[in-house]
């Protein structure tokens, strides 16, 4: 199908694109990279009346170093930059290792990584990874900026705090305390499809390679980012054992997270695959972490 | 009808301009505004990979952007890529290692694998397995596809 007629603007600054949201309230939609947006409005799932296109907004592309060792993205930057970027892969090694998992080169070449952040699908790598890393995410309106962090930021299927007259313009991505591994898992029908169920994993070590801080958060798992607390908990303060690693997949895959069922898959085997896949991912962690 | 906007871009190193609504997709604006049929539409929802092009270098999904999105870039479509008379090494390595049966889904895979044979002159056959696991075709079962790949590499190498 094609889409239905709307108005269309193509600021070329921040200020310019939020009078126009703020004009347009509900009616409007900002437009990134259109990976996910254009199929709904192919399919008229979506029929905003005004798009307001963010493509040529040149300031919200970059990648910065920051001075604490870590990160900051600009939302408009698209996901190829972020795969071939060698300052992400140094100081951002998860984020580096995800974005080859994303959808296909051609998504690659458009989509962007806030406009995956905010279209919050809890199927969405990005999603999960920055609740994995505590990212804080940088939101512009007309009053000015408010910082919220990744947590917080997504309320549940496709739902965010944004409000309509309101954009997501950076991310900051945290550096990784010292003896610090990560990994991130998916498992789906083709490479590139989306996955039955993904699991992230970031584990701080002590000296003693006791486990210090432990963070697992699921994609395809609930109506959002599903964080297993209590699983991660029952790692902290030990010795992460094979028995360990194996007490905590069990419960975070049967208590903590809320797969559905549906034609690629029942949520009793997405809940077989998430213990398999957060045993593999801890173990990773826990190698990496050792390594550093 | 919403208001006309004026695009300028140039599509296989030819310069065009036309007036057109924001509605209408790259991939229709190619077919319908240019006649350039050989960008194929098969799901108008990027999974099928059919209606690939080269944005400025990169291959993209012409469904999923709009034509005015387009404006002051460079497009390359199959058309772009050889002619009849004088076939692309990648075109060439798919007649020659019967890379297709019908042939619907064939420039997409074309285009996807210009910047990608680019970028991996020699790449193993998981590498080109991956490189077209955006580009769905119901007839070869890709084992035909992924030869003809190869039998390319070797021939852009030569």
């Amino acid at each position: 199908m094609k889409p239905p007629p709307f108005e269309y603007y193509a600021p070329t600054t921040v200020e310019e694109a939020l009078a126009h949201l703020a004009e347009h309230g509900y009616d409007a939609k900002p437009l990134a990279g259109g990976q996910s947006l254009i199929p709904m409005m192919n399919f008229r799932l979506a029929q905003p009346a005004v798009i307001v296109d963010l493509n040529n907004i040149e300031t919200l592309s970059f990648i910065r170093p920051e001075d604490d060792g870590g990160l900051a993205v600009g939302a408009m930057t698209r996901h190829k930059k972020v795969e071939k970027s060698v300052m992400v892969a140094e100081r951002a090694p998860l984020i580096h290792e995800t974005m080859p998992q994303i959808a296909t080169s051609q998504i690659r070449s458009r989509g962007t990584f806030g406009g995956s952040l905010a279209h919050a699908d809890p199927s969405a790598e990005l999603v999960c990874v920055s609740v994995a890393l505590d990212g804080e995410f940088k939101i512009a309106n007309q009053s000015g900026e408010r910082w919220v962090t990744a947590k917080d930021f997504f309320l549940g299927l496709f739902t965010s705090v944004l409000e309509p007259e309101e954009i997501l313009v950076e991310i900051k991505l945290p550096p990784f305390p010292d003896r610090t591994g990560w990994s991130l898992k998916e498992i789906a029908r083709r490479p590139h499809d989306f996955c039955l169920i993904g699991v992230a994993a970031v584990l701080t070590l002590d000296e003693k390679d006791q486990c210090q801080q432990a963070k697992l958060v699921y994609l395809s798992a609930g109506d959002g980012p599903v964080e297993a607390t209590a699983a991660a908990g029952m790692l902290v303060g030990q010795e992460l054992t094979d028995d360990a690693i194996q007490a905590a997949a069990e419960k975070a895959s049967a208590e903590e997270i809320d797969p559905s069922s549906d034609i690629h898959a029942t949520a009793e085997f997405r809940r077989h695959l998430a213990n398999v896949l957060t045993r593999r991912a801890l173990e990773e962690a826990f190698d990496r972490a050792k390594g550093n | 009808m919403t208001k006309l906007f004026k695009l300028s871009l140039t599509v296989n190193g030819d310069q065009y301009e036309r007036e057109i609504e924001p509605r209408l997709l790259l991939s229709d604006f190619l077919r319908h505004e240019l006649g350039m049929t050989g960008t194929h539409v098969g799901c108008e929802h990027g999974v099928c990979g059919a209606c690939t092009v080269l944005l400025n270098g990169d291959p993209v999904r012409s469904c999923l952007m709009f034509a005015v999105q387009a404006h002051g870039h460079e497009v390359l479509t199959v058309e772009g890529l050889g002619s009849m008379d004088d076939l692309h090494p990648i075109q060439e390595a798919f007649h020659e290692a019967h890379g297709l049966q019908c042939g619907f889904c064939t420039p997409g895979f074309l285009t996807t694998l210009v910047p990608f044979l680019e970028e991996n002159p020699d790449p193993s056959e998981e590498e080109i397995r991956v490189a077209i696991s955006g580009n769905l075709c119901r007839c070869t079962g890709y084992q035909h596809i992924v030869e003809a790949v190869q039998l390319a590499a070797e021939k852009l190498r030569a």
